[in-house]
């Protein structure tokens, strides 16, 4: 792996309260090309919320966020201090987000989910978006579901149609918040596939999951959270083997269930 | 009086009905979407004076709300009322009250939308105003389709409220009629009127519901 470079993501000292509780409490995140990184940790650890500031959905109080060099926000002032909104509309295009609840646009059928935003956001043409998300949908083994709209598919294919779409933006780094929480067994597999093969194809990829192995078999680095701190990070084996008592605690509820 | 010219005479009253439905719904259709938002405005002024509004205009009779309208330029600023001012004040009455009763029904749909599409049109790049446009309103329509068609059944009824400023619209027709020939017949024939004007509008919605299930 190439760790030299400028990194695809780096998030420094991230604090984030949401009126008196405080979520994040001082979170760093260095993540380069090509890397999977999985963060894990107890629900109320802060992984969404450390997902939803990564993706500009939610204002850090402090920290600071750039993507491939490109600054987002800096310190000032001891606050975050975010740049102007044409700059974060550009950095936008750096990254992609996979919801746990899919929100795909009912109203248009799974190619239009695809090319839209690429014709009217990126102004690309059609043609081109066209043949992009075809290609897309195959890679998804979705080749049959172009016309189909949302609605008509299964959990684990719409969940597909979401990667897909986020990925026909081309983004650098791609985020899922536990994409398959909203899944039933059999079509976690199928979506797990899937963001398999993409790491194989060195996709940098930050996902946020309740998926143990799964973690565990696609990961370069797991971070493990709680109660607004990373508490262990590390290569997979060293998070699962760590003796830190509260990630003991943590795997060993999750062999009991 | 023959069968015949009562008939003419329903039916042009019938062409005066008509137009205060249509130019009651071409302006309280998008006057109510400005209304919806400054109901859902961040500003806290614009949205208290809404509220009010709309309070006054579902809490007072539309009959009460007209002869307002149409006296107020006289009380206000000594105006005299003119025959031609009639029309206009129904109008303008209708529009007022249907606007404040489409806002609420356009701020239901636009709230029952899910945060979840907001985001992920934001994520997506999409402006504000795209994301309004293309990914939030043709949902909101589908949503309030049913209520929508409700409050249009409503104003083809509601029309004959016009009678209080003394307009010929095809209920006080009938009315007339009625008080000159001692007929119940004329009533007869405009509720016959009204209600296949209604047919005729719950088919019309009922082809846009159906137009819009594909999802």
């Amino acid at each position: 792996m190439d760790n030299c470079g400028t990194p695809y993501l780096e998030m420094n000292h991230v604090k984030k309260s949401f009126g008196d509780l405080e979520v994040l409490k001082d979170i760093s995140l260095t993540v380069h090309q090509g890397e999977v990184v999985s963060i894990i940790g107890p629900s109320g650890s802060g992984k969404s919320t450390l997902l939803r500031c990564a993706t500009l959905l939610e204002t850090m109080d402090e920290g600071t966020l750039s993507y491939l060099g490109r600054s987002a926000a800096v310190m000032e002032d001891g606050h975050s201090h975010y740049a102007k909104p044409s700059e974060l509309d550009s950095i936008k295009r750096s990254f992609g987000l996979v919801f746990q609840s899919f929100h795909l646009f009912p109203h248009y059928s799974v190619l239009k989910n695809l090319i839209d935003a690429p014709i009217h956001v990126q102004k690309r043409s059609k043609e081109d978006a066209i043949q992009d998300a075809r290609k897309l949908l195959e890679q998804m083994g979705l080749s049959d579901k172009a016309e189909a709209y949302p609605h008509q598919l299964s959990g684990g294919q719409q969940q597909r149609v979401a990667i897909a779409r986020a990925l026909a933006l081309k983004p650098d780094v791609l985020f899922f918040d536990e994409p398959t929480s909203a899944l039933d067994p059999e079509l976690t597999g199928e979506v797990l596939k899937v963001i398999k093969q993409l790491a194989e194809s060195h996709m940098t990829m930050i996902i946020v999951t309740h998926e143990m192995e799964f973690a565990r078999k696609v990961s370069d680095r797991i971070l493990f959270m709680d109660k607004g701190y990373v508490v262990v990070a590390g290569a997979p084996d060293e998070v699962f083997h760590s003796q830190n008592e509260r990630i003991r605690e943590f795997l060993g509820k999750l062999k009991r269930d | 009086m023959s069968f015949q010219v009562m008939l003419t005479q329903l039916t042009n009253g019938l062409l005066v009905t008509i137009s205060i439905f249509v130019l009651t719904l071409i302006f309280s259709m998008p006057l109510g979407f400005i209304v919806a938002f400054g109901r859902m405005s961040k500003n806290k002024v614009i949205r208290w004076i809404t509220q009010l509004y709309i309070s006054i205009m579902r809490g007072t009779p539309l009959m009460l709300q007209l002869m307002v309208v149409y006296f107020f330029p006289w009380y206000l600023c000594k105006i005299p009322l003119s025959n031609g001012w009639r029309f206009p004040a129904i109008i303008l009455g209708f529009s007022i009250n249907y606007a404040a009763y489409f806002a609420e029904i356009y701020r239901s749909g636009i709230e029952a939308i899910p945060k979840g599409q907001y985001e992920a049109a934001k994520l997506l790049g999409y402006s504000k105003s795209q994301t309004f446009m293309k990914i939030i309103l043709p949902q909101v329509f589908k949503i309030i389709l049913p209520a929508i068609t409700n409050e249009i059944i409503t104003l083809v009824k509601d029309t004959s409220l016009a009678y209080t400023l003394s307009c010929v619209e095809m209920f006080n027709a009938a009315k007339q009629i009625a008080a000159a020939e001692t007929s119940m017949m004329p009533f007869f024939i405009a509720a016959l009127f009204y209600y296949v004007f209604n047919l005729l509008v719950s088919f019309i919605m009922n082809r846009i519901e159906k137009k819009m299930s594909y999802y």
